[in-house]
């Protein structure tokens, strides 16, 4: 069973404020989920891989490094436009420090 | 179906319009909240541009002019994509998913962006924030999910085909909740560029259709290899299994193909009448000429735990960019006075605008990277799912394709299993190793539990081995 201060790390970690209600209902769900997930320790990995990467035969795709569309800003404005905040063009952020 | 109404539109028995207006008459007045957005608009003007082209005598495509949705997952340029999320309630797609602008090549008129789980998390559509999807048989039950809207939508004929995604079922087990077609294609088969990514490594387009036709004809258009998705393929046929086997049985008829039944997939607390109607299903096939050959996939039981780490390992990393500064909404808490700090602003954004089922994956996910965990989980899960891998590469040296049913249980009761997160992931035994061995299959309706509810089958094939899947699915699939 996790504890609810591991509930409130883990939720740190993946910046969510928990309220006191989440955090004991996570404690349960979480719990019962990682108990069900955990049964893996049972099964035998000796020296087998991770399946690193897809799931089809991979090969490596080279291409140049070079400017694929034209210089068109529309695309950038229609990007930045969908930022909560945006200041001359620019997505707005908070300082960071 | 696909086909009929080509006819109809190329011979003027009926108009793309007409067409288009009926269809988004019966969305508009449907009780079902199948979709999210229905785009009447846009649906009217690429219509009357199809009218246009047959007017003046122009060749058009198969799927120019016939009605279809789109999962709201999936970028639709200029017009609001909100993957069911109060996050991206008020996002307009600055451009079209690759998908999206193959199917405007050959003529698509979209009705409307379909309902789904948030974030594709869940697998009833209960999880969006738009309100549950009501499955058209009981409007008591779930459509399933994740992409419920979808298969609702073509199951009532609001829409003559839908784009959906599979991660871990989502086209197949909302398909054999409603009654109707899915496709699940081989991992990286269809571009991802402008699909709002689930986990990466799992994610996969699909089709919900009315025929296993339509699922072909839609399957056909939107494949390839995408610059634009360094994960996409140009799949071969049967790219890991044996040699190409298209000549390996003859249709009419099922002659010379060799099906595998898994004993894991028919062990589990299937529910009897599931069971039957795959049986049956079964011998249909044997009927038609088919072996059937009794397999093993040892390594099933390990599923949906490897499937249960790995989701939401990926999603917690795809979904850290929903931080309330790049796009969506942001926590109003930011406009008040009091300053707080940029990591307080992600927290209070996150805590507002996700919804339950997406909290618990990321923090899930969160934990079984974190450190002190990661060799015990997500390590874990890689190494099984090599193993989960070959067991179905074993399988298929041995067998052409593998039926199996596409969940234990029909659709349940809206609300049932949405207090106890654990008991839904366990429906999503049967569809989650096609996603982790990265293989196709289709979701075919098979019959109804004896209080009407649809059942679904499914045809597993191997890597690129669509062409058979759909072959013996149209064998298979009138009875």
């Amino acid at each position: 069973m996790l504890t609810p201060e591991e509930v409130k790390h883990v939720a740190d970690l993946a910046r969510i404020d928990l309220t006191p209600e989440e955090i004991e209902k996570y404690q349960q769900q979480l719990s019962r989920i990682l108990d069900y997930v955990g049964k893996l320790a049972t099964a035998q990995t000796d020296g087998v891989p991770t399946a690193d990467g897809g799931t089809i035969n991979l090969e490596n795709v080279w291409r140049e490094d070079e400017q694929s569309t034209a210089n068109n800003q529309q695309p950038t404005i229609d990007l930045i436009k969908m930022a909560p905040e945006t200041s001359g063009g620019q997505v707005k952020v908070k300082n960071v420090f | 179906m696909i086909k009929e109404l080509h006819q109809k539109l190329i011979n003027k028995e009926v108009s793309a319009v007409k067409l288009a207006t009926e269809y988004l008459a019966r969305a508009k007045s449907s009780d079902l909240n199948a979709f999210i957005t229905i785009t009447e608009k846009e649906a009217l003007e690429q219509a009357k541009t199809i009218d246009e082209k047959i007017a003046q005598g122009e060749e058009v495509p198969l799927l120019a002019g016939i009605p279809a949705s789109i999962k709201d997952l999936i970028m639709t340029a200029g017009v609001r994509t909100t993957a069911a999320s109060k996050i991206l309630e008020n996002y307009v797609a600055p451009y079209d998913a690759t998908v999206i602008k193959k199917l405007k090549e050959n003529g698509l008129v979209m009705v409307g962006k379909n309902n789904c789980d948030e974030f594709a998390m869940g697998s009833s559509t209960e999880n969006s924030a738009f309100g549950p999807t009501k499955n058209p048989y009981d409007k008591t039950r779930v459509a399933g999910g994740t992409s419920g809207g979808s298969a609702a939508a073509v199951a009532s004929d609001l829409s003559v085909y839908s784009i959906g995604t599979d991660t871990g079922g989502s086209v197949r087990q909302p398909a054999a909740f409603c009654g109707v077609v899915g496709l699940k294609p081989t991992y990286g088969a269809v571009s991802r560029y402008g699909l709002i990514a689930d986990a990466s490594s799992l994610d996969q387009v699909g089709v919900v259709a009315k025929t296993v036709e339509d699922a072909e004809i839609v399957f056909n258009i939107i494949k390839g290899r995408d610059e634009m998705d360094a994960t996409s393929v140009e799949v071969r046929s049967r790219e890991l299994g044996a040699e190409n086997s298209n000549s390996k049985f003859q249709t009419p008829g099922l002659k010379g193909l060799k099906i595998g039944i898994p004993q894991e997939y028919f062990s589990n607390g299937i529910d009897q009448e599931i069971g039957e109607a795959i049986a049956n299903f079964v011998k249909r096939a044997q009927g038609l000429g088919a072996e059937i050959v009794e397999i093993s996939l040892p390594h099933t039981e390990h599923a949906l735990a490897v499937y249960y780490i790995i989701q939401p390992a990926e999603a917690s990393a795809n979904l850290a960019r929903y931080d309330g500064v790049r796009y969506g909404q942001k926590s109003e808490i930011r406009n008040q006075k009091s300053e707080i700090s940029l990591i307080d602003l992600y927290k209070k954004t996150r805590a507002e605008f996700l919804g339950p089922e997406v909290k618990r994956r990321i923090m899930l996910g969160t934990y079984a990277l974190s450190a002190g965990y990661y060799d015990a989980y997500y390590k874990k899960a890689q190494q099984v799912r090599t193993l989960i891998r070959e067991d179905f590469h074993k399988a298929f040296n041995e067998v052409d394709l593998i039926f199996a049913p596409v969940a234990p249980h029909p659709a349940w009761k809206i609300g049932e299993k949405i207090n106890d997160p654990l008991s839904m992931y366990l429906e999503d035994v049967f569809t989650v190793p096609i996603n982790i061995a990265g293989l196709p299959a289709l979701s075919l309706p098979v019959g109804k539990t004896s209080a009407g509810l649809p059942i679904g089958a499914q045809i597993i094939g191997p890597w690129g081995g669509e062409t058979e899947i759909f072959q013996a699915g149209k064998q298979l699939e009138n009875f």
